[in-house]
């Protein structure tokens, strides 16, 4: 295979990106994302607990030699808390990547495009490899990109609703509009709608709840890592022109008893 | 997990000259003179595992041992969860 994703100087096999969040178990986790041939996984930013019993830390079932961690700023609402969780996330010394994530509305978590922009050039220029989700809204998009951002990431709909890609229109525009990576971030539901969002020729696929929450998330892992190459190597090859009527398979000419 | 001998007597020694600080939003009391690394070591956290910030600063790993806590110090103790 040799059709690989650079983003921020490295490359990766795989254009599928997972989530570690929502799973039953670590042990879940990990099983899943070696089904789904993802080299980059997001993790949070929490505080620890102070008063638990020592807890087994989530870097134990993660291997950083093999896949790179990728921190997110989750439940971030302005770009002073974004930039202070991805540079408390850099100091975990794993890699200078950042998933950001400003959100703006609690009830659909869209993100606060403003602080993002804000937060992207700061963080751009402390020499982060700044990968920010956002909305399907090329104007934005073109401004990340010029902000610094090393990729775009625009939601295919709302984080964790399983609805798939509701404008591929937008996805279209702003895959027009930049020259970095477009990766599509939250909303995919199945393995479906991935092969679509592929098909349109976006460079790869962020998802966490599709699979943590499937009824087997190891082959649902399984199906999206496939339905990944798939709809890629659908979009290299390009798809047949969309016609109206029939058109026969098979020769007209020499028909039996014809 | 490196402690100095004075660190660790200075663990057990319960008294009331503790020293207040605020540790991921609740005040906590430690014994005067522990350090980041004696915070960490007194509640099971392994010191390459978490990211320490004390007033604002991120601390570097190797200033845990270094760095003693001093009164109205703020820290925030992270770590990595699944997220998506």
């Amino acid at each position: 295979m040799n059709d690989r994703l650079t983003l921020g100087g490295r490359t990766f096999g795989s254009r599928l990106i997972i989530g570690t969040g929502k799973y039953d178990s670590p042990r879940t986790m990990a099983a899943a994302l070696e089904a789904s041939g993802a080299e980059i996984i997001t993790v949070a930013v929490r505080r620890v607990d102070l008063d638990a019993s020592k807890e087994e830390s989530l870097l134990h079932w993660l291997d950083a030699d093999r896949v790179l961690i990728l921190p997110n700023t989750a439940g971030c609402y302005t770009a002073e808390e974004a930039i202070r969780v991805a540079r408390l996330g850099r100091a975990a010394g794993l890699s200078d990547f950042v998933k950001l994530e400003v959100i703006g509305d609690e009830k659909t978590l869209y993100p606060d495009v403003l602080e993002l922009l804000t937060a992207t050039e700061t963080l751009a220029g402390e020499g982060f490899t700044v990968l920010p989700y956002t909305s399907d809204d090329p104007v934005i998009a073109k401004r990340l990109e010029d902000a610094g951002a090393a990729a775009v990431m625009p939601l295919a709909s709302p984080i964790g609703s399983g609805l798939g890609l509701v404008d591929p229109l937008g996805i279209r525009f702003i895959m027009e509009a930049v020259s970095v990576p477009v990766i599509v971030d939250a909303g995919v539901g199945t393995a479906s709608d991935a092969a679509a969002t592929m098909e349109l020729g976006v460079d790869g696929i962020l998802m966490n709840t599709a699979i943590a929450k499937a009824g087997d998330p190891l082959r649902m892992a399984e199906a999206m890592r496939l339905a990944v190459r798939a709809g890629r190597l659908a979009f290299e090859a390009g798809r047949m022109e969309k016609r109206a009527y029939a058109t026969p398979s098979s020769p007209v000419a020499g028909r039996v008893g014809g | 997990m490196k402690t100095t001998p004075g660190e660790t007597r200075a663990q057990f020694a319960e008294t009331d000259g503790g020293v207040e600080i605020r540790a991921n939003g609740e005040t906590r009391s430690v014994p005067p003179g522990t350090s980041v690394a004696g915070f960490l070591a007194r509640h099971d956290l392994d010191p390459d595992l978490v990211v320490v910030e004390r007033n604002g600063r991120i601390l570097r790993r190797v200033e845990f041992d270094r760095t003693a806590l001093e009164p109205g110090d703020e820290l925030e103790i992270v770590h990595f969860v699944g997220g998506g």
